[in-house]
């Protein structure tokens, strides 16, 4: 039990408290349920798509992109 | 005729004691009565017989084996809980044995991810996690019963049938003897997760069961770890199925995981699966020594509680009446809740209070084990995700937690916490209430607040029944005050009274002084002279008035003695 710690820093600033956090999840889990099982990706790449354009900031969604390749 | 096992039940670390089974008088032809007979010598039964004692309650005790818990099952106490057994005098016995804690640390590919730590204040008696088998809390239990000299156990006796009727229940009890009859005023089932009584009854649980299987594994090993909550997320040797560690008491360590899907039980704990996977955990945690199994078992998750446990003479609580995850050490830290929150209406309805103080009982710990349910729901859903929608997400949160800290708190199951009975039917006098700038509301429990060194003001409201505080602000008493506290004497509370220094006049004017110099308790309960705060026998207020009237304080009682409103 030795953890090693992540070299990468943290990209992401917290924007939602943890009730808006868990909410979310509970959204985009529901919503891949319903999507047959084949078409998760297309919903899930999409879903990241029309998230980008809410967030409206290339450098941010740029960022987004990073943090989520990090670790898979 | 019911035949319970003898034999001392194995294990490396606790000595199983064999209660004799006694023969009641019913079997030699007496008629058998009693006030209030409980089902079930689990903690619940238990503590609920005790609680009862205190409150000058007789009763009878049934319990089908003639041993304490098989294995360790509950090992968490929470803090409200520790709180709980001090109102029952037992806390002492639960220090010295036990091991507290306060933190916890979570893993992801090797990979320190989240670090639990739950709230505690210098104002805390307790910490907030006590880690004691369940062995070992029903033997403290089963001898403070004892010494109360008001409970009345009965090992081997099992309970098989029952009628419920308006003015009672009659319980149709099988011993190594044979079958008697047993009278109650009321029968509470504490009968546990598997609840006879609930059987017998016809009764249907609500809410839902989850998918999934874990094990459960006590083995003592020399593992030189401190007292923390370690929790492993999709272990290479378990993809997707977490591993949770606890330490307890006697160089025991419990080992807790989730079986991959399909396994069945009995495959899980073949013993070379088994001890293959305790190698893989033991390894995992870099302490790959030697062990001993002392017990494994198997179990699931759900959420499911009783929609009313009340039903004429029949009481239910803890796994009799929910069915809760473990996930946030929920089962025997809510049957304790239970058991407090029932043990005082109970002993005021055996006396003939009206049968509405009952029913609140119901209204209140239905209310929690649905809202538990809610809690713990979620939990449950991340530590055994019921779809492959929310196993991707769960997997997307620990992926993104090895470099992003925003998703970290959804790693952290909420812990069993005290309910807030905010809308009780025994709260009055919401207007008062809320014009407090602070301090426990109605229905929260009392807040303790440190008064000295190893001096809490929870220590100071031991004594039995319901409790008045009221604050004074120098040490002699103005005239209103005086006429409030005498005004308030009739009635059968306990007075007390909270001052920064006692002069001998205001001494006599309560029945508990406690002195509070710097004035820590009248600021924690945004008090001032002449504030007044009326608690209930289980330690939550249920009115509260920044200046107080003994009329307003009379009628509060009533309300809360179950008088209707
Ligand atoms: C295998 C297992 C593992 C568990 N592990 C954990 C854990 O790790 N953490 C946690 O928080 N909780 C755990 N729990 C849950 C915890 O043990 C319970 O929440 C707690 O014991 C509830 O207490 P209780 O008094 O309501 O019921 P119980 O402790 O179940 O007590 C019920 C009692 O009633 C008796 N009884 C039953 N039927 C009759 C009858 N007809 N007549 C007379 N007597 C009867 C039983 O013998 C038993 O002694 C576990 C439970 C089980 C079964």
């Amino acid at each position: 039990m030795n953890p090693q710690t992540s070299t990468s820093r943290p990209l992401i600033p917290k924007r939602l408290d943890n009730a808006g956090l868990e909410h979310a999840y509970d959204l985009i889990a529901e919503a891949m349920d319903a999507a047959p099982p084949e078409k998760r990706t297309l919903f899930l790449a999409k879903l990241a798509f029309v998230l980008a354009n809410l967030v409206g900031d290339d450098r941010q969604v740029a960022q987004a992109v990073e943090a989520a390749s990090r670790d898979l | 005729m019911h035949q319970p096992d003898a034999q001392p039940r194995p294990s490396i670390f606790y000595d199983y004691k064999v209660h004799p089974f006694r023969s009641p008088p019913a079997l030699q032809g007496t008629p058998d009565a009693a006030s209030v007979a409980i089902v079930g010598a689990g903690p619940v039964g238990l503590l609920l017989a005790l609680r009862l004692a205190q409150f000058g309650t007789w009763s009878v005790v049934l319990e089908q084996e003639l041993q304490v818990s098989h294995g360790s099952r509950a090992i968490v106490l929470t803090r409200r809980s520790m709180e709980i057994l001090q109102q029952a005098g037992v806390a002492p016995r639960f220090l010295q044995k036990g091991l507290p804690w306060a933190n916890g640390r979570s893993f992801y590919r090797g990979q320190e991810v989240y670090r639990m730590v739950m709230p505690h204040s210098e104002d805390d008696r307790f910490l907030p996690g006590l880690n004691l088998q369940q062995q070992y809390i029903e033997q403290y239990l089963v001898e403070a019963c004892e010494a109360s000299g008001m409970v009345d156990i009965r090992w081997g006796s099992k309970v098989i049938a029952l009628q419920n009727e308006p003015g009672g229940a009659t319980l149709r009890v099988d011993t190594p003897a044979g079958e008697y009859d047993l009278t109650a005023d009321y029968a509470v089932a504490a009968d546990g997760g598997r609840s006879t009584i609930r059987r017998l009854m016809g009764l249907r649980m609500e809410g839902r069961a989850y998918a999934g299987n874990f094990v459960i594994a006590d083995i003592a090993a020399d593992l030189g770890l401190p007292t923390e909550r370690l929790c492993f997320f999709d272990p290479e040797w378990n993809p997707g199925n977490n591993v949770l560690v606890h330490r307890e008491p006697d160089g025991i360590w419990r080992l807790d995981f989730r079986l991959p899907e399909g396994e069945t039980a009995e495959q899980a704990l073949e013993p070379a699966r088994l001890s293959d996977r305790i190698d893989k955990i033991l390894a995992m945690l870099g302490k790959p020594a030697p062990w001993k199994l002392d017990w494994a078992t198997v179990y699931t998750a759900n959420t499911l509680t009783l929609p009313d446990y009340v039903v004429g003479r029949v009481i239910f609580a803890g796994d009799a009446a929910h069915l809760l995850p473990i996930f946030g050490v929920r089962g025997a830290n809510t049957g304790v809740q239970d058991a407090d929150a029932l043990a005082w209406r109970l002993a005021m309805a055996a006396r003939g209070a009206p049968a509405g103080l009952l029913a609140t009982y119901s209204h209140e710990r239905v209310q929690a084990a649905r809202e538990i349910c809610e809690e713990a729901g979620k939990s449950t859903r991340f530590m055994t995700p019921p779809t492959e929608g929310f196993a991707l997400m769960r997997d997307a949160v620990l992926s993104l937690t090895l470099s992003e800290d925003f998703p970290k708190d959804l790693l952290h199951w909420r812990t069993s916490r005290p309910h807030f009975y905010a809308d009780s039917p025994l709260n009055s006098f919401p207007e008062e209430n809320a014009a407090f700038a602070g301090g426990p509301g109605c229905g929260e429990p009392l807040a303790n607040v440190r008064i000295g060194p190893d001096d809490f003001l929870l220590d100071h409201l031991t004594e039995p029944g319901f409790h008045l505080i009221a604050f004074a602000s120098s040490a002699e008493a103005g005239p209103d005050l005086a006429d409030f506290l005498r005004a308030c004497e009739p009635l059968p509370l306990m007075r007390v009274l909270v001052a920064p220094a006692f002069g001998e006049d205001l001494r006599a004017l309560a029945d508990v002084c406690v002195a509070d110099p710097q004035g820590r308790v009248a600021a924690r309960y945004a008090a001032n002279a002449g504030t007044a705060y009326l608690v209930r026998p289980d330690g939550h207020v249920c009115a509260r008035w920044l200046s107080a009237g003994a009329d307003d304080v009379s009628h509060a009682f009533a309300i809360a003695a179950g008088a209707a409103s």
